[in-house]
């Protein structure tokens, strides 16, 4: 630590640290615009310079290392005169549009502007002017204002891994854009909306929606992928506009994935239902909640309770799956699942209490080697990605075995790209075998010895063995897998053999916290083993159930084999479904349509993939008649005359919840189950963008991405 | 001697008569009473009354939907939708005044960077029915599209106090 003075203020700054860091920690404010504590230093845009006793000029702050004894004036003649010329050399070429700039009142250049900007520009020439550029269906492009602090350009460099943007041309001529005409294909290309300090890089789908001082700001977490980002999301007028990174340090630091960002546009779809809907006669009548919920509960009493499944989507909240595997299996029926795209159940009781990353989302970017098995990080889990990123720069060893190329935006130690992934994983445990003294266990030796060794396994091997903190990641591709059971066996070996942690990335924003809450056929909250063992997805879809309720799922899309679904839902003589949205699908196949809300519009929960419990509360009223699914499912469950049913509050249902969770085991390592045999290759059909939930599909901005990456 | 003086001056209604006096005076002088509505008194070019909206020379309307007279209304007198205009504009679809809240205090003309809502001259009007105060864009710009002459001169004659 050093003592420096900032303006006659005594600190204790790190040393090795900038000034602006130890102004920022001790709340002095010293304007800037290219410095970002997230990005590398560059130092060009020349607006945070100060006065440093001694010195014979004035110092940039983001690029002056503190001192011992350092004595820095932030607002002396010196500072000032030095930082009022730079914002008139700044304001020389940006354009006075700020009443149609979306930026205006949340921009960073017309909050100094108006400190040291003067009032009357002194400059009579032409201004520069740029072409609009086209960066896609997210983000737009007003050049005219950039006013070049690379911002965006580093952090595609340094955080998105992508070096998509860049600087064409020097001084007046320079210029910011991508090469050639290209939108921007990084997952989290949203995050330099942000970063721009002035209108030059925004949200399109926000364009001219809302103005700054209009919205309001509230607190959420998103539900799109286990890491459970945290958000704020904007409000206007009770409708969602806009949704923002809430910075998360632990979590997705000040980062956030283009589709929790973008994905509030299917908050407004017009295919959410608004009041409740019930079919008669094959007709479908607009009702109201006493009838439908009546309605529903008399159609569901007609069959047997052996005969009802439960499909519920793991975006939904802790407290839905729960009250749902409750009221279910309070009526007798056990068949509930959430594991919508998952195929092979046959390791079901052996599983971990619930599959998580097995370690902090922070602890990632420390690991020294990484195995990701069937987990396109990137694409699937941005921010995870981007810790992985980090891993790798810092010299740890990522290394993947996919069945597909998936393409990752930091360099691996060897990509093995093959249709039978198990047949991979049993070389490199093979190779963990030969290289380690432990002993194969029982059958291994049998299973791989028609498996070839080859260099790259016993490099991935070595790179296991050598790290002190290591990690095995089993992706979507590979719980969605036909063999995930053998899989999961070798991996675990491998994990084993190697003391690395094994982890699951979940599919969905809750796909930990549905295995805590039990929305599964053979286990209750907290892990433990339901009593009447019910049918999985797999089962239910193939043995004619007679009656679906489905909650927040589309299984004509959510599914494995969606074909399928849909026609098991079809030949279902009774579907309830509780969902946000209504499709022509869901119409054909539905009796009940219950309109519930989706996250933004009801109280609840999501279990990250790292464990972390995260409470938000609805930050926008429900649509229309459409109600919070924890109380459709409370109501539900009084009109079944099931007890325990009277919560008043979801923090009710949560209390009780985590109360029959209790202590849950953190093991991530099943127990060990030969493979019957190496299986044959699977062909693996890589899924759409975008495509994960009801939400994102109906996100028009996302899909017109989508539809540009086919 | 008072006692003397106030009596002769009693006696002769002396107070009564120059009062009077005064009055007569008042009977001959120029009359400054103004005959509403034959006769209008002089208005300033600043005066605050029916706002409207202004239009360019090519028929283009010229509000942007900053939303600043909206933010600066202190009566919250004012509702603005927008929305991007198939050019690429940025122009309001809605575009509210609701008169029964304004207190014509002038922010909105002062604060918009394009003198697209102005206040004119004109202050004689009613309405039947609370609607008819209810100023929407289309009657804003037809009003605006009647009086531009007026407004125009209005504003020449104050540039110079900008």
């Amino acid at each position: 630590m050093v003592n420096i003075e900032i303006d006659g203020k005594k600190i204790h700054a790190r040393e090795g640290s900038m000034v602006i860091e130890a102004a920022d920690d001790a709340g002095i404010n010293i304007p800037r615009f290219c410095y970002h504590k997230k990005l590398s230093i560059a130092a060009n845009c020349r607006m945070c310079l100060v006065e440093v006793e001694k010195a014979a000029k004035p110092l940039p702050a983001c690029a002056t290392p503190v001192t011992d004894g350092m004595k820095v004036f932030t607002r002396s003649t010196k500072a000032v005169t030095a930082q009022k010329g730079v914002m008139e050399f700044l304001l020389i070429n940006h354009p006075l549009d700020c009443p149609i700039c979306d930026q205006g009142g949340e921009c960073e250049l017309q909050d100094v502007a108006l400190t040291y900007g003067s009032d009357v520009s002194r400059y009579a020439e032409s201004k520069r002017v740029l072409a609009n550029k086209d960066f896609g269906p997210l983000i737009g492009g007003d050049m005219t204002r950039c006013i070049h602090c690379t911002r965006c350009v580093r952090f595609g460099t340094e955080i998105a891994g992508i070096g998509e943007m860049g600087t064409i041309g020097r001084g007046e001529h320079m210029e910011i854009g991508t090469f050639v005409q290209y939108s921007l294909g990084s997952e989290l290309s949203g995050n330099i909306i942000d970063l721009c300090p002035v209108g030059a890089l925004t949200s399109k789908p926000f364009r001219y929606v809302a103005r700054a001082w209009e919205l309001v700001q509230r607190d959420s977490v998103a539900p799109h992928d286990c890491v459970g980002s945290n958000i704020h999301v904007h409000v206007k007028h009770d409708r969602v506009v806009r949704v923002v990174p809430r910075e998360h340090e632990e979590i997705n630091e000040t980062w956030l994935s283009d589709r929790d960002r973008f994905s509030y546009e299917g908050l407004n779809s017009a295919e959410r239902v608004q009041v409740p809907m019930i079919k008669v006669e094959g007709e479908w009548q607009e009702s109201d909640w006493e009838t439908a919920l009546q309605r529903a509960v008399d159609g569901l009493k007609q069959v047997g309770s052996d005969d009802i499944g439960a499909l519920a989507s793991p975006v939904s909240t802790l407290e839905e799956l729960y009250l749902l595997q409750k009221l279910m299996r309070e009526i007798g029926c056990g068949n509930i699942d959430h594991r919508l795209k998952q195929t092979d159940f046959s390791d079901q009781e052996e599983a971990p209490a619930f599959p998580w990353l097995g370690q902090a989302i922070s602890d990632l970017e420390r690991n020294d080697a990484v195995l990701l098995i069937g987990a396109d990080v990137t694409r699937d889990q941005p921010i995870i990605g981007h810790r992985l990123r980090k891993a790798a720069l810092g010299g740890g060893k990522v290394s993947s075995v996919n069945p597909a190329g998936f393409s990752y935006h930091f360099s691996c130690l060897a990509s093995l790209v093959s249709t039978n992934m198990l047949e991979e994983l049993i070389a490199i445990a093979k190779a963990l075998l030969d290289k380690s003294a432990k002993t194969a266990p029982e059958g291994f030796a049998a299973l791989g010895e028609s498996v070839a060794v080859t260099e790259v396994h016993g490099q991935i091997a070595e790179s296991l063995l050598k790290g002190r903190s290591t990690s095995v990641l089993m992706g979507e591709a590979t719980i969605n897998d036909a063999r995930f059971s053998a899989m999961r066996s070798i991996a675990t070996l491998i994990a084993a053999l190697s003391d690395s942690r094994p982890g699951y990335l979940p599919a969905g924003g809750n796909g930990a916290g549905a295995w805590q809450a039990g929305a599964l056929p053979h286990r209750k909250a907290g892990g433990r083993p339901a009593s009447v063992n019910g049918k999985s997805i797999a089962q239910m879809l193939a043995s004619d159930m007679k009656a679906y309720l489905l909650l927040n799922s589309e299984p004509e899309a959510d599914c494995a084999d969606t074909g399928a679904a849909r026609e098991a839902m079809e030949k279902a003589q009774f579907v309830v479904s509780l969902s946000p949205y209504s499709s022509e699908a869901v119409m054909a196949y539905a009796d009940v349509i219950l309109p519930v809300s989706p996250f933004t519009e009801t109280s609840g929960t999501f279990v990250n993939a790292e464990g972390r419990w995260q409470s938000f509360a609805g930050v926008v009223s429900p649509l229309g008649d459409s109600r919070p699914a924890w109380k459709v499912l409370r109501v539900l469950g009084n009109l079944f005359n099931c007890d325990g049913f009277d919560f008043i509050e979801s923090s009710e249902v949560l209390a009780e919840l985590s109360a029959e969770v209790g202590e849950i085991s953190t093991d991530n390592s099943g127990s060990w189950r030969c493979p019957e045999s190496l299986g044959s290759a699977v062909e693996y059909c890589t899924p759409p963008a975008y495509a994960g939930d009801g939400i994102v599909r109906r996100a028009d901005s996302l899909q017109a991405v989508a539809r540009t990456r086919v | 001697m008072n006692t003397i003086s106030n009596y002769i001056k009693s006696l002769f209604l002396i107070e009564l008569m120059k009062g009077l006096i005064l009055t007569g005076r008042y009977l001959f002088k120029r009359k400054i009473t103004v005959q509403y509505p034959e006769e209008k008194t002089p208005m300033s070019p600043r005066f605050r009354g029916l706002h409207a909206q202004r239009r360019y020379a090519n028929g283009e309307e010229r509000c942007i939907a900053c939303k600043l007279c909206e933010a600066v209304c202190p009566a919250l007198a004012i509702t603005i939708d927008m929305e991007e205009r198939e050019d690429g504009s940025r122009r309001t679809t809605r575009y509210d005044i609701d008169l029964t809240k304004c207190i014509f205090c002038g922010f909105c003309e002062e604060s918009c960077p394009v003198d697209a809502i102005v206040e004119t001259r004109h202050f004689e009007y009613y309405g039947d029915v609370r609607e008819d105060l209810y100023m929407t864009k289309e009657k804003l710009l037809a009003h605006g599209d009647k009086f531009e002459k007026q407004i125009a001169a209005d504003r020449a004659a104050d540039a110079k106090y900008r």
